[in-house]
């Protein structure tokens, strides 16, 4: 079923009678040529790549819980491509690009929403290193300003400007940055799959990977064996246990990050600003709520929630920035589990295991990656070939000495 | 949370900052043939458990001991702390770590 | 409508206060919602999608509908619950989300075009043309949405946070918790009891007759003996929100809100409380039984309505009836018969209803349907199939009750449905150390609230070795509410289970027919559950039907987890007061007090301020200083304050092993007396901090680090001592707060200092360039020296205990005055090291390699130090860019930090980078801008024009490769 304005108007006048299920629940079958493990934004993105524009068929996803109930489901839905080194900002760029014509694609209106995102700075180095970061933008052919702090209180006159601690003297900012409707892009991508033929299995968790000789045959499951003749896993958080079950130690830790929302307010904040002097950045939902957060906990964790130090730590900064939001009310806070890598990238690659494929290291930030990670990983597993913008993201880079390290803070994941 | 250190008592975790796992202890020799390949796993793989997981804290605004603190990553429950200038010792002389 | 009788508002104490600019008047005790009421005022707000008229729907902070924005100008705050705000002299509300007058919403248009606006609609639609998404569609949806409205002012009052410390902690001072803080502060236990409302005594203000005797008495004296317990603190319009690790509890006091302004108090205190043990004694929250146009003024919950009749004196209509599945609904109709209130009838879906007074009872009925423009009028009840309608001005719908078990779930716990209890529930220790009690653990008659209260208060301190004994409680009801499931009433108009977000039982079946089954699907594609309530009056309604739909049962459905906070929590008061100025500590280093008298500018450097320069009379522009104190200093002397750098004491017999496995080059070399630069790398192998290293004595060292990494590599010291190396005999202690240091730079520094130290030689034999030295200075004071340069001059830094720091540079600068000594700040600090092509933070930005910065060789080989190994990897000896300088060709250029560096000619995109300008600075020396920046192949491109591309700015510059060194290349100077 197509959507459109039209479908609703003629669904409305007709009692919505006609209305389909926006995706089946098929069982399993025994055998698949790709199953992508994890039924996420990206194993989601993957799948539909992989059916509708590399036109593989005799697709899976697995998922062990519901469609979308990873960190697709619980961010704070920031889209960007402002990224300083060469392994990344090509990709993000691309993954913008995706965005741009996302809705179009698989007719759905994931409300992708371009109102800019604007990077505080507060001390000369950090306008020293946005001017390095802009210019790499600009570079890879994405948009990007250094605004000066009268250009930011143009925009946004209700700034801590009389009063801070840490000064803003400007901001580094992206037009066509923006937020998605984190659940919209998860049901999206997932409605596209499944309209291509792609079997979406929910409360299907893998268990273990059957590898002989090197080589991978298929995945055990809570739902029975299914034979595979790749797998790609995409399960961010849960990367260490599941790869565990293939025998490997991956350079990532498992660690809780909140995310927050307010109450609906009207509109007040039109883009995304992010402080520099502190954690915390924030957007205004098309619903109203103020969604903002911080920084990680900054202790291995796989409890989906964190601790009142970060809880106050962001509200802190959140104060601290913009003190005419204080009296917004807090309404929910709520924590996901992050794949921290140790360079603060991911890993698009294949794995020593001959037809077992890894997708993970997002850290805080794989929501504005869906896109392009659907893409590359897709493209990753029907040609056996990186994609040009994803070349960077290799497992080996470590142990090479290449490391794509954004913050410069070494291979201590909470840091990224 | 809170951080059963070993001399101060139950101290808020606010006090220290955290480093990650406790095989950091286990620091490979630079000098042998086969250290290229060792520090690389030693300095960033991980097993990152679902579970029970031994992991490094600085009282890093009290006394400034390493902790190691032994604690699980799905309940938050904490089993454990030691000083890990002692875990260390005790390691040297072969015991586990 | 007049007041009931009764009631435990203070008649004696009118308060004055306005709703939508219309004045009005109530009691001391009333809430806004309550006074309302007595006023006659059913309509209240306005629905979220729709634009229905909205009117209270409970007595409680888990209010759907009543919200408000509430005071006026900096102090508006939206979307406050009128049920919970605290009456006060001049109260200022106004309803909210409305276009036009409350009464006539322009945007109730919505609700003729409801159809349109089904579950998910705007998923499947604003796609075409695609720029009328971000032009059209949202910016209209985005005016639509929300509720409140910020003033976008910044916030007047003041807010504080706190410690507290307690053997138990009881949440909710209702019967199960009054109860059980008596049981347990009767033992001297360390007790807190901290309730949401202004009034303690929860359920027990809202009944009639809970207790065998009037139960205000028996909370009288109950209040009356917690005054005489030092044990107990008693904490009023304290909300527990959170739950987290350990024992610990965030609380947020509302400290000044039912006044019309905090006056000197702050508004509220936020509280994290750590609790060896506590009790959930939360009560239930009421659940309504959809109908439809159920939304309508005046349907509100049955025990919402007895509450506000007992304890508010009011009613909300002369004429109500009742829509019940349990006997609960009865108690209602009985309260308010009793204070004359007429009951039009009471419908009771349960066939074999009982007829429990002089009110009409239909039995097996259902409501049906409801009329009333802005409020209730009428209400259609069908009764085997025949249909009537009823006048009534108010509807109490009594669907069974919730236990408020919110907190327990914290911790992800899931609660599970009790089929007995007709009622999700959570176990003791899905939260470690908490317990649950009375209606929140499903035990809601008022006798089992009581005693399980002082069970769970018995058992909690039996955990943690205090023996308490059960009090003597009063007799209380304890009647079972003999509920018979009802989840809604079938029907095809609308329906509303949530009401603040407008889903109605239509858009489950919606969600259930296109497969967003799952509890999560269905909470995200309706959006119920998701508004300012958290789903408290809607979620588990909605579950049920979801079940019924599914042909599961409610516990396969499964619930969505509640998340903290309990009800919503300023941003304010979770700052905690530590914000504009105040966000963050200030460091100030021991000369600022000086410097302040001397007109400084100050700058931020993370958390210190420092002298960032010192404008002089006539200097317009802060380059007219920069430039004068460099030249000053590179002619003569300048004195600059570095107390900021790190400086960790290193000390033992083994101290110069472990720097030697701490510093990529030797230290254990190092002779007595003499200073090294050291650099630092991280054990992957980048380059992390370069400092000095002092020996001062064969046991003796002392290093610096950079000012961004003092703590940083303190700790990473620390880590190597205790973590790597406990073998070793050596002690660390940081100090950087201990000494003042000063650098005194330039051809004139020695005679300068030559003023100050006592009798020492620090002629250039006696005390050569990198010497060090213990010595003592103006008659006496301690105080070490260190012949070191970060300028290229002759240079010094001279450190003293920081309480002397003030006095010594006033000194310095007296004594010099001759010598033309001048101070300097940060500022001119940056030129003059990139002048002398020294590495700051700019080029050591944790990205960079030792080879990078052109100092590979100093990574030794010969020994293993932190980072050794891994800065050998293929990688990063395959960077070739390098350190080096960069000046304009055309002098009158401008040279950028973060500009790219491209080969002249070549396309400027990612693929033909060749690095960037990391520093830059006009140099007076030279006389134009220099910068310095990595560079592909840059040792070997001296001379070569390339260009250094700032598109960000609209700059293209040519610029020169040249040595760093821009300054004394060989290094003559610093050995004068």
């Amino acid at each position: 079923m197509r959507y459109s304005g039209f479908r609703v108007i003629k669904e409305a006048l007709t009692g919505h009678k006609g209305w389909k299920p926006i995706w089946r629940n098929p069982d399993p079958q025994p055998a698949y040529d790709y199953i992508i493990v994890g039924g996420g934004g990206h194993g989601l993105a993957t799948a539909y790549y992989l059916a509708n524009t590399f036109k593989k068929a005799r697709i899976a996803v697995l998922e062990k819980s519901w469609l979308g109930s990873g960190n697709i489901g619980r961010n704070t839905t920031i889209i960007r491509s402002n990224y300083m080194l060469p392994g990344n900002e090509p990709f993000y760029e691309f993954s913008m690009k995706l965005w741009e014509n996302l809705e179009q694609e698989f007719n759905f209106n994931a409300m992708v929403s371009q109102r800019g995102i604007l990077n505080l700075c507060h001390t000369d180095a950090q306008r020293d290193a946005f001017r390095r970061r802009g210019n790499a933008m600009i570079f890879a052919g994405a948009d990007a300003e250094l605004l000066d702090r009268e250009g930011v209180r143009a925009m946004y006159p209700w700034l801590n400007f009389d009063n801070a601690r840490f000064p803003i003297k400007g901001g580094l900012l992206q037009r066509r940055a923006g937020t998605a409707r984190h659940d919209g892009v998860a049901w999206g991508y997932a409605r596209g799959a499944d309209r291509a033929g792609v079997d979406l299995i929910q409360n299907c968790e893998v268990t273990g990977f059957r590898i002989e000789g090197g080589k991978l045959r298929g995945v055990e499951t809570s739902r029975g064996y299914i034979a595979a003749n790749k797998v790609g896993v995409a399960v961010a958080g849960s990367s260490g246990r599941v790869m565990a079950q293939a025998g490997m130690r991956l350079p990532i830790e498992s660690h809780v990050l909140q995310a927050f929302v307010s109450e609906g307010l009207k509109p007040t904040i039109d883009g995304v600003i992010t402080f520099g002097a502190g954690h915390f950045y924030v957007s205004q939902s098309d619903k109203g709520g103020l969604v903002f957060g911080g920084d990680i906990d900054g202790y291995n964790s796989y409890a989906q929630r964190g601790n009142m130090a970060v809880i106050e730590d962001v509200a802190q900064g959140g104060m601290a920035l913009m003190p005419a939001i204080g009296r917004a009310r807090l309404l929910r806070v709520w924590g996901g589990i992050m794949d921290m890598s140790m360079d603060g990238s991911p890993i698009i690659d294949k794995t020593p295991v001959e037809g077992l494929y890894l997708n993970a290291g997002w850290c805080y930030g794989g929501f504005k990656a869906t896109p392009a990670s659907g893409y590359t990983f897709a493209h990753l597993l029907a040609t056996d070939t990186p994609h040009d913008t994803a070349k960077a993201y290799r497992l080996d880079r470590f142990e090479r000495g290449y490391p794509i390290d954004e913050k410069g803070m070494g291979a201590t994941p909470n840091l990224h | 949370m809170l951080i059963p250190h070993p001399l101060l008592g139950l101290r808020d975790s606010e006090e220290f900052s955290y480093l990650g796992d406790a095989t950091l202890l286990e620091r490979p020799d630079g000098m042998a043939a086969d250290a290229p390949q060792r520090f690389y796993e030693y300095q960033h793989l991980r097993d990152n458990p679902a579970g029970v997981h031994r992991e490094l804290w600085f009282h890093e605004q009290g006394d400034r001991s390493w902790l190691v603190v032994t604690r699980n990553t799905v309940t938050h429950e904490i089993l454990g702390a030691e000083l890990a200038r002692d875990v260390k010792l005790a390691m040297a002389k072969g015991g586990a770590a | 409508m007049t007041r009931l009788s009764g009631g435990l508002i203070d008649r004696n104490r009118s308060l004055n206060f306005t709703f939508d600019g219309k004045s009005y008047t109530g009691h001391a005790g009333d809430t806004l919602a309550s006074a309302l009421l007595a006023n006659d005022v059913r309509l209240m707000g306005r629905g979220f999608k729709y634009h229905r008229p909205r009117g209270v729907f409970t007595a409680g902070s888990e209010e759907p509908n009543a919200l408000v924005e509430l005071r006026a100008g900096n102090r508006q705050e939206p979307n406050t619950r009128a049920t919970v705000a605290e009456l006060f002299e001049g109260l200022d509300a106004r309803s909210q989300n409305h276009v036009g007058s409350l009464g006539f919403d322009l945007l109730a248009v919505n609700d003729l075009m409801s159809p349109f606006f089904a579950a998910g609609f705007y998923y499947k639609t604003f796609m075409w043309p695609k720029a009328f998404w971000e032009k059209l569609y949202e910016p209209m949806i985005r005016r639509a949405a929300g509720l409140g409205s910020l003033s976008m002012q910044a916030d007047p009052d003041s807010y504080d946070a706190g410690f507290l410390h307690c053997d138990l902690l009881v949440i909710g001072g209702g019967a199960a918790g009054l109860a059980a803080a008596l049981t347990a502060a009767r033992t001297g236990a360390r007790v807190i009891l901290a309730d949401e409302d202004f009034r303690l005594g929860g359920r027990l203000l809202a009944e009639s007759a809970p207790l065998d005797r009037p139960a205000a008495e028996w909370i009288a004296e109950v209040e009356a003996e917690f005054a005489s317990l030092p044990n107990l603190r008693v904490m009023r319009r304290t909300t527990v929100w959170g739950a987290f690790d350990h024992g610990i509890y965030g609380a947020v006091e509302r400290v000044s809100d039912h006044l019309p302004t905090p006056g000197k108090r702050v508004r509220q205190s936020l509280w994290r409380i750590t609790a060896k043990r506590a009790i959930l004694a939360a009560g239930a929250t009421e659940r309504h039984i959809p109908f439809a146009n159920n939304d309508r003024p005046g349907v509100m919950m049955a025990g919402a309505m007895r509450a506000y009749a007992n304890r508010w004196a009011v009613s909300p209509a002369k004429r109500v009836a009742i829509f019940t599945n349990n006997d609960d609904g009865h108690r209602t109709a009985a309260d308010l018969a009793a204070k004359g209130v007429e009951i039009a009838a009471v419908v009771d879906s349960r066939p074999d209803a009982p007829a429990r007074g002089s009110y009409r009872t239909i039995a097996g009925g259902m409501v049906t349907d409801s009329k009333g423009r802005l409020g209730l009028a009428k209400v259609e009840v069908t009764q085997n199939g025949r249909a009537e309608w009823i006048d009534c001005g108010a509807l109490g719908v009594s669907g069974g009750w919730n236990p408020n078990l919110h907190i327990a779930s914290h911790h992800r716990g899931r609660p599970v449905w009790n089929e007995a209890a007709q009622a999700f529930l959570a176990e003791d220790g899905n939260v470690a150390g908490l317990s649950i009690a009375g209606a929140a653990a499903g035990k809601g008659s008022t006798a089992q609230a009581l005693a399980s209260g002082a069970q769970a208060a018995v058992a909690a301190l039996a955990d943690i070795g205090i023996s308490a004994h059960l009090p003597d409680l009063p007799r209380a009801e304890d009647e079972a509410l003999n509920l018979k499931p009802l989840w809604h009433v079938p029907g095809k108009g609308r329906a509303w289970v949530d009401f603040q977000n407008d889903v109605t039982v239509k858009d489950v079946k919606l969600a259930y027919v296109e497969n967003l089954r799952p509890v999560e699907h269905l909470k995200r594609w309706t959006t119920l559950g998701m508004a300012t309530d958290q789903g408290k009056t809607s979620n588990v309604t909605a579950i049920a039907v979801m079940a019924e739909l599914t042909g599961q049962s409610i516990n396969q459905t499964g619930t969505t987890i509640f998340r903290p906070p309990y009800t919503p929590v300023s941003m304010s008061v979770l700052g905690g007061g530590d914000t504009g100025a105040h966000f963050r500590p200030r460091r100030l280093t021991p000369t600022h007090e000086w410097a302040k008298s001397q007109g400084a500018v100050f700058v931020e450097v993370g958390q210190w301020m420092r002298a960032q320069y010192f404008p002089r009379k006539g200097e317009t522009e802060w380059r007219q200083t920069v430039d004068r104190e460099v030249l000053a200093t590179r002619a003569g002397v300048g004195i600059c304050d570095v107390t900021t750098l790190g400086k960790v004491d290193v000390q033992g017999a083994d101290a110069g092993e472990f720097l030697d496995r701490v510093y990529a080059n030797a230290m254990k070399s190092l002779k007595v007396g003499m200073v090294r630069y050291g650099l630092m790398l991280r054990e992957d192998g980048f380059a992390w901090d370069d400092g000095t290293c002092a020996r001062l004595a064969e046991d003796q060292y002392v290093v610096t680090t950079t000012t961004a990494n003092a703590g940083t590599i303190y700790k990473h010291m620390e880590f190597c001592r205790q973590c790597l190396w406990p073998e070793l005999d050596v002690q660390l202690i940081s100090t950087t707060d201990a000494w003042a240091q000063m650098s005194v730079a330039g051809p004139h520094a020695r005679k300068l200092l030559e003023r100050v130290v006592d009798g020492f030689d620090i002629s250039n034999e006696g005390f050569p360039f990198m010497a060090c030295a213990n010595l003592t200075v103006c008659g006496g004071l301690r105080a070490r020296l260190f012949r070191i340069s970060f300028s290229g001059e002759l240079a010094y830094e001279i450190a003293v205990p920081a309480r002397y720091g003030n006095a010594l540079m006033a000194r310095m600068l007296q004594v010099g005055a001759d010598l033309g000594a001048t101070p300097y700040g940060t500022e001119t600090l940056g030129v003059l090291r990139i002048e002398k092509g020294h590495a700051a933070g700019n080029e050591l930005n944790g990205q960079t390699t030792a080879q990078m910065l052109g100092m590979g060789k100093m990574v030794s080989t010969k020994k293993d130090s932190i980072g050794a190994v891994l800065s050998r990897r293929e990688g990063m000896v395959a960077d070739r860019r390098v350190l080096v300088g960069f000046q304009p060709v055309n002098a009158a250029d401008p040279v950028m930090a973060g500009a790219h560096l491209f080969a002249e000619g070549a396309a400027q995109d990612t693929a033909n980078d060749q690095g960037w300008i990391t520093s830059a600075c006009y140099s007076p020396h030279v006389g134009s801008a220099i910068g310095l920046g990595y560079l592909v192949n840059g040792d070997s491109r001296k001379g070569e024009v390339v260009v250094a591309a700032n598109p960000l700015q609209g700059q293209s510059v040519r610029v020169r490769v040249v040595s760093a060194h821009f300054v004394d290349p060989e290094g003559g100077r610093v050995r004068d």
